[in-house]
C-alpha cells in the first residue's frame, strides 16, 4: 500500500445543498496518515456539513470524494466505519451511568461460549480496556466504574481510544475540546498527538485556534460554507490563523 | 467536573445498586424476629417466603424493564387477566387446561408486544400508555368474566379434566417439619439467576442497560434499542402470566380484580432494590430484595399481631428512602 502518497480520505470541490440553501461550496480536504488536519470556523461555517459527508450521514450534492485515491460512495455512516473512518460526536455515543468497559464494548461485545451458554468475556473486555486506556495515559483504580464518573477530557479521550481499538485508520473528531477547561483540552490535545503519531489520519474540528495551532499540519478555514483557504503549518502562524477566524484581512505574503 | 469525582468507597457502593436493599433486609429481618416469636420458625419461613415469591418474580421482571427505561402499570392487572383467561376456558368452554394455559401465554405476551410497539412507535412514556393498558384489562377482566359467567370469580376449576397434570407445576408444596414451602419459592429462585444472567453475562443485557441509560446513544454504535424494549415488555407480560398460573393452581380460584393495585408494589420492590425511575441504572437481585422485604414486612406485621393497615405506610417510608439515595447517586455520577 502506497499509503504516504496518497491522502486515506479527501474530500475533492464538495458542495452540499439542504432544499436549496448551500450549507457548503467546493470544499477540499485531505486526511493523510500520520497528520492532523484541522477544520476551523466559527458556528455555521460549514464545518458540521463536512464532517457529515466524510462520515457518510449526508452524500455530497456535488463534488467527490476519494478513499486511498479512489472515488468512493458512502451509503450511510456504517460503510465509512467499515473502512476505517471513524466520527467521535461531541456526545460521544457513551451512556454515563455504565461502566467503562461496558461503554467501550456497547453494540460489539466479545463473548465466549456457544448457544445458551454464550455470555460476555468479561475478563477479557476489562483486560483489554484497561490496557488500552493506560496506552493513553489514563489509570483507573476500576474500569468497573461508570463512565460519568471520568472527567470530560478522560471520557472524550475513552471514545477515541474506542474508534481506534476498532479499526479506524482516518479519526473525524466534532469539537472535541469545545466543553472543556484548559487542563481537560491539553489531556484531549496530547491524545490527538498520540492518534497522529500511531499513523492515523485525523480531522480536528475546532472553532479555537489555540487548540488547532499547536497540533494541526493543515488548516482549512470556513466561512459562510465555503473555504476561506487551506494552509500548511508552515504557511501561517498562530496570530494569522488567529485573525482569519476573527474575519480580519491576512497577507500572508 | 473533576469535582463530582466520588471517592473510591462511594464508587465501590455506586457499583452496587443492590447495597441498600441488602442491609434494609438485614434490618427487617432483625426487627421482625424480635418482634415475634413465629418470625423465624420453619412455619413463618414457609409464610413470608411465599408471599415474596410472587412480588419476587414480578419485580424481577419490573426492575429488567425499569433498567431499560420504562414502566408497565399493566403488570400487576396482567396476573388476573392470564389467570382469568385460564379459568373461563377451562370451566365454561371445556378447553384443556393445559391448552387453556398456553393460549393465556401467548395472549399475555402479545399484550406485552402491544405495549412495547405503542411505546417505540409513538414515543409517548411508558407510564400513560401502560396506564391505558391497564385500565382496558380491568375492565375487560371485569365485564367478560361477568359477562359469560355471570359473576366475577371463576370456581369449579380443580373438577376439569387434566388439572391434576398441571397443578403441581405452579402450586405444589413441600412440608419440611412445621413449614409449608411452595414451589413458587423455586420459580422465584429461577427467574432471579436467569434474569441476573441475561443482565450482566449476555449481549442483549448490555443493551438493556444501554436503552435505559442513553437510547441516543445506544442506537449510535448500533444497539437495536426497539427489539430490545419490546422483549422487555414482553417480558413482564411473561412474568405476568407464571404469577397469574401461580396464583391461580395454589387456590383453584381467581376473582376479576386479581391483580389490580399490585403494579406499584412491584416498582416499590424495585426501586427500593436500586433501580432509577430514570432508567439505565438497577439490580435484578436488589429487586429480589425487595420483594423480600415486601414479604417478610407483610407477614412480620401480621406475626406481630399489629394492625396489617401499617404495611402501606411502611412501604411510603421505604420507597422515599430509597429514592432519596438514587437520586443522590444519580447526582454524583451523570451531574446534568
Amino acid at each position: 500500500m502506497s499509503q504516504s502518497d496518497v491522502p486515506i480520505i479527501a474530500a475533492r470541490q464538495v458542495s452540499k445543498a439542504y432544499a436549496g440553501a448551500v450549507a457548503l461550496r467546493d470544499v477540499s480536504i485531505e486526511v493523510w496518515a500520520g497528520q492532523v488536519s484541522c477544520v476551523l470556523g466559527d458556528n455555521g461555517a460549514g464545518k458540521s456539513t463536512l464532517i457529515k459527508i466524510l462520515a457518510g450521514v449526508h452524500r455530497p450534492t456535488a463534488g467527490q470524494l476519494l478513499l486511498d485515491g479512489r472515488p468512493v460512495d458512502f451509503d450511510g455512516p456504517r460503510a465509512a466505519l467499515e473502512v476505517g473512518v471513524a466520527t467521535v460526536y461531541q456526545d460521544l455515543a457513551m451512556v454515563p451511568l455504565m461502566p467503562v468497559w461496558r461503554n467501550f464494548f456497547l453494540g460489539r461485545e466479545l463473548t465466549v461460549g456457544r448457544g445458551p451458554a454464550r455470555r460476555l468475556n468479561r475478563s477479557g473486555m476489562r483486560a483489554i480496556v484497561r490496557q488500552q486506556l493506560s496506552q493513553i495515559g489514563i489509570e483507573l483504580r476500576d474500569v468497573d466504574q461508570p463512565i460519568g464518573t471520568l472527567s470530560g477530557g478522560e471520557r472524550q479521550s475513552v471514545a477515541i481510544a474506542r474508534a481506534i481499538h476498532f479499526g479506524a485508520r482516518a479519526l473525524i473528531l466534532d469539537e472535541p475540546t469545545a466543553a472543556l477547561g484548559v487542563k481537560q483540552s491539553e489531556v484531549v490535545l496530547k491524545y490527538i498527538r498520540r492518534a497522529r503519531d500511531e499513523g492515523l489520519g485525523v480531522v480536528f474540528i475546532t472553532h479555537n485556534p489555540n487548540h488547532a495551532y499547536p497540533v494541526g499540519d493543515h488548516f482549512l478555514v470556513l466561512n459562510h460554507g465555503q473555504a476561506q483557504g487551506y494552509y500548511a503549518k508552515a504557511e501561517l502562524s498562530l496570530p494569522d490563523l488567529a485573525a482569519m477566524m476573527a474575519g480580519d484581512p491576512v497577507d500572508l505574503s | 467536573m473533576a469535582a463530582h469525582r466520588p471517592p473510591p468507597a462511594l464508587a465501590a457502593l455506586i457499583a452496587r445498586p443492590e447495597t441498600g436493599a441488602l442491609i434494609a433486609t438485614g434490618l427487617v429481618m432483625a426487627f421482625f424476629g424480635l418482634a415475634s416469636q413465629a418470625f423465624f420458625t420453619v412455619a413463618g419461613a414457609g409464610v413470608w417466603l411465599e408471599s415474596a415469591s410472587t412480588y419476587g418474580i414480578m419485580a424481577v421482571a419490573v426492575a429488567l424493564l425499569m433498567i431499560g427505561g420504562e414502566f408497565d402499570l399493566s403488570a400487576g392487572v396482567m396476573t388476573g387477566f392470564t389467570a382469568l383467561t385460564v379459568g373461563v376456558l377451562a370451566t365454561h368452554f371445556g378447553v384443556d387446561i393445559r391448552l387453556a394455559a398456553g393460549l393465556a401465554l401467548i395472549l399475555a405476551l402479545a399484550v406485552g408486544a402491544l405495549n412495547g410497539f405503542l411505546v417505540i412507535r409513538t414515543g409517548l412514556p411508558s407510564f400513560i400508555v401502560t396506564l391505558a393498558t391497564f385500565f382496558v384489562l380491568q375492565g375487560v377482566d371485569l365485564a367478560v368474566t361477568k359477562l359469560i359467567l355471570g359473576q366475577v370469580t371463576v370456581q369449579g376449576l380443580s373438577k376439569v379434566p387434566n388439572y391434576d397434570s398441571i397443578q403441581p407445576i405452579f402450586g405444589s408444596q413441600l412440608q419440611l417439619g412445621q413449614g409449608h414451602f411452595y414451589v413458587s419459592v423455586l420459580w422465584w429462585a429461577l427467574c432471579t439467576v436467569a434474569a441476573v444472567w441475561l443482565l450482566n453475562h449476555t449481549r442483549p443485557g448490555n443493551w438493556v442497560y444501554a436503552v435505559g441509560g442513553a437510547p441516543l446513544a445506544a442506537r449510535q454504535v448500533g444497539v437495536p434499542v426497539r427489539a430490545t424494549k419490546v422483549v422487555l415488555f414482553m417480558g413482564t407480560a411473561l412474568a405476568g402470566w407464571l404469577v397469574g398460573m401461580i396464583s391461580l393452581f395454589r387456590t383453584s380460584t381467581v376473582q376479576a380484580t386479581t391483580g389490580v393495585g399490585q403494579e406499584f408494589i412491584y416498582i416499590i420492590c424495585a426501586v427500593v432494590g436500586g433501580c432509577l425511575l430514570t432508567g439505565g441504572f438497577g439490580s435484578v437481585v436488589g429487586a429480589s430484595l425487595g420483594a423480600l422485604i415486601y414479604g417478610m414486612t407483610f407477614q412480620g406485621i401480621t406475626f406481630a399481631q399489629w394492625d396489617t393497615n401499617w404495611l402501606m405506610a411502611f412501604l411510603g417510608v421505604m420507597l422515599l428512602g430509597a429514592v432519596f439515595v438514587n437520586h443522590w447517586i444519580r447526582l454524583r455520577v451523570a451531574p446534568t
